[in-house]
C-alpha cells in the first residue's frame, strides 16, 4: 500500500498534465466567449468532484449513526434500497418527468442520482467498518470543502467577462453551491470545535441536517428565479463534443487527484486516532488508578480494547 | 402517550414560570431587538415605498439574531445542579424534553414578535398592500422554523467548547432556506405583488422535515456521550 502511494501519485500528476494541455491548446475556442471559457475544464470537474464527495460524507453519516442499534442498521438497510427503486422509477411518469424539466434536471440524471444512493450505502458499508466510516466522512468533508471552494472562486472569475457581473445574487446553481460550501464550513468548524468523545456523533447528525436542507435551498431560489430570470449555463447538451470529450477527461484526472488527497488524509487520520488511543492508553497506565491500570493491561497486549 | 404529553407540559410549565419570575431571556432579547431596529432606523433611512421592500428582510434579521439569545439560554439552565444528567438516566423520553423546550422558545420568540412588530410599523411607516392577515401564519411558521433547529442545535453546541459561539455558525447555514422563505414571503405580502403562498408551502415542508428530523434525532443528540 505504502509502494502504490507514490506510483499512483506520479501517474496522477502526469495525468493531470497531459489534461492541462488538452485543456488549454486542444479544445477548440469558443466562438461566443473565447478563451475565457477554458477555466470551465477546472471548475465544472471540481464542482462534480465535490458533490460525489458531499455525498460520500452523507452515506458516511448515515452508516455512522445506523450502525449504532443492529435494529437501525436493518432499517437504513431497507430504507436505501427502497430509495433506489422509487427513485428510480418516478422520474419516468409523465407529470414528474415534465415538472422536473422546469426545474432543470433531466429524468435519466435523477434516475442515476437516485441509483447512486444504495449503490454508494451498500460499498461503504462494505469497505468501511466502525470507526473507519467516521473517518471516511471528515475525510469527504474535507477534500469536498477544497473543491467546492474551488469552484466558488473560478465561478466569478469566468463569470465577470462574460454575464458582465462577478455574481448572480438570485442565480439557483450559484446560491445553492454556496449554501452547501456553508454547511459544510460549519460541519468542519463543529468538528474542531467539540470534544473528542461525542465529536463524531454530532458531526453525522449534522451532515444529515445538511443533506435535508440541500433540496429545499434549492426549491427555495427555484421560485425565486421563475419570477427574476438571471443568466445560467447551458445545459450539457449544447456543448461541442471535443470540448465535452476534453471536460470529461479532466473530470478523470479531478477524481484521481481527489482519490488519491482522501487516500492519504485518510491514513493521516487513521494514524492521528491511533496515536491519540495509544496516549491515553498510556497516561492510564502511568497516572490511573490501581484497578484502571491492572485491567489495561489487558487490551494493551491485544491491541485495542 | 398520556405520559409523553404529561411529562412535556410538566417541563413546559416549570420553564414559563422560572422566565415569567426571572423574565431574563425576555428581557435581554426584547431590548437586543429594539437595538437592532435603531441601528437600522439610523442606517437606512428609506421613504415609505422602499422600505416595504426591505423590511421582510430587516424584521427577520432583528429576530434571527434575538431568538439567537434565548436558544442559548435554553439548555444552560439544565446544566446547572446537574438537571440534564438526570434527565438522561430518567426513563422519561428524551423527545418530550425537547419538544417542551421547542415549545417554550417558540412561546417566547412568538411573544417577542407580537411586541416588536407595531415598532417597525412605526418607525418604518409601513402600511400593508397585499392581505395583511398572511403575515401570521407566515410569522407563526418561520418562528417554528428557527425555534426547532435552534432548540436541536443548541443542545448539540452544548457539547463543544464556546456553545454560546457555536449556535449561529450551526443554525444560520441551515436556515438559509427558511430565512429565504420568510422574507421573501414578508416582502411579496407588504407589497402586494406577488402571492405568498408558494413561500407558505415551503415553510410547512420545511418545518415538518425538520421537525421530524429534530424528534427522530435527539435521543443520539442527548445521550451521546
Amino acid at each position: 500500500m505504502k509502494k502504490a502511494f507514490p506510483i499512483l501519485a506520479v501517474l496522477t500528476a502526469l495525468f493531470l498534465a497531459y489534461t492541462f494541455y488538452q485543456a488549454m491548446f486542444v479544445a477548440p475556442t469558443d466562438a461566443l466567449q473565447g478563451d475565457v471559457y477554458r477555466i470551465i475544464f477546472y471548475h465544472v470537474p471540481s464542482a462534480w468532484t465535490a458533490f460525489l464527495l458531499f455525498f460520500i460524507n452523507f452515506v458516511a453519516s448515515v452508516h455512522y449513526l445506523a450502525d449504532a442499534k443492529p435494529s437501525t442498521q436493518r432499517a437504513a438497510k431497507w430504507i436505501a434500497i427502497a430509495v433506489g427503486i422509487v427513485g428510480v422509477i418516478i422520474p419516468y411518469i409523465p407529470q414528474v418527468r415534465d415538472w422536473l424539466q422546469t426545474i432543470g434536471m433531466y429524468p435519466s440524471s435523477a434516475a442515476t442520482t437516485a441509483l447512486m444512493i444504495p449503490a454508494l450505502y451498500f460499498v461503504v458499508g462494505k469497505l468501511f467498518r466502525g470507526q473507519d466510516v467516521d473517518v471516511l466522512a471528515v475525510t469527504c468533508a474535507e477534500v469536498g470543502v477544497v473543491f467546492c471552494t474551488i469552484v466558488l472562486i473560478t465561478g466569478p472569475i469566468w463569470a465577470r467577462p462574460v454575464w458582465g457581473i462577478w455574481w448572480a445574487p438570485g442565480d439557483i446553481r450559484l446560491t445553492s453551491t454556496l449554501v452547501l460550501w456553508l454547511i459544510y464550513v460549519s460541519y468542519l468548524v463543529l468538528r474542531r470545535f467539540s470534544d473528542s468523545a461525542q465529536t463524531q456523533k454530532l458531526a453525522a447528525v449534522l451532515a444529515v441536517f445538511g443533506a435535508l436542507d440541500v433540496p429545499l435551498v434549492y426549491f427555495s431560489i427555484w421560485f425565486f428565479r421563475t419570477q427574476h430570470p438571471q443568466p445560467v449555463i447551458g445545459g450539457g447538451g449544447s456543448m461541442d463534443l471535443r470540448m465535452l470529450h476534453v471536460l470529461l477527461l479532466n473530470w478523470m484526472a479531478f477524481l484521481c487527484f481527489g482519490f488519491l488527497v482522501c487516500w492519504s488524509r485518510f491514513r493521516l487520520e487513521k494514524l492521528r486516532r491511533e496515536v491519540e488511543e495509544a496516549e491515553a492508553l498510556e497516561s492510564l497506565e502511568e497516572h490511573g488508578s490501581p484497578v484502571v491500570q491492572s485491567s489495561a493491561k489487558v487490551p494493551l497486549g491485544g491491541g485495542s480494547r | 402517550m398520556r405520559s409523553f404529553w404529561s411529562i412535556t407540559l410538566a417541563t413546559l410549565a416549570k420553564d414559563i414560570r422560572l422566565e415569567w419570575r426571572s423574565k431574563d431571556a425576555l428581557n435581554a432579547m426584547l431590548f437586543f431587538s429594539l437595538l437592532v431596529v435603531v441601528i437600522f432606523v439610523f442606517s437606512f433611512d428609506p421613504l415609505a415605498e422602499e422600505s416595504r421592500h426591505i423590511v421582510g428582510g430587516l424584521v427577520w434579521i432583528a429576530f434571527l439574531f434575538a431568538s439567537v439569545v434565548a436558544l442559548n439560554q435554553t439548555w444552560a439552565r439544565e446544566l446547572r445542579n446537574q438537571v440534564l444528567d438526570g434527565y438522561r438516566v430518567s426513563p422519561a423520553p428524551g423527545t418530550a424534553l425537547f419538544v417542551a423546550k421547542a415549545l417554550g422558545n417558540f412561546l417566547l420568540v412568538s411573544l417577542l414578535e407580537a411586541l416588536m412588530a407595531p415598532l417597525f410599523v412605526i418607525f418604518y411607516n409601513l402600511r400593508v398592500l397585499g392581505p395583511a392577515w398572511q403575515l401570521v401564519p407566515v410569522a407563526l411558521l418561520g418562528t417554528w422554523a428557527l425555534v426547532v433547529n435552534g432548540t436541536f442545535f443548541a443542545a448539540m453546541s452544548l457539547r463543544t467548547r464556546s456553545r454560546e459561539l457555536m449556535l449561529p455558525l450551526l443554525l444560520f447555514p441551515v436556515s438559509i432556506p427558511a430565512v429565504i422563505a420568510m422574507v421573501a414571503a414578508t416582502t411579496s405580502i407588504l407589497t402586494g405583488e406577488d402571492s405568498a403562498h408558494f413561500y407558505i408551502i415551503l415553510l410547512v415542508t420545511y418545518d415538518v422535515v425538520f421537525t421530524t428530523a429534530c424528534v427522530g434525532l435527539f435521543d443520539t443528540v442527548l445521550q451521546a456521550e
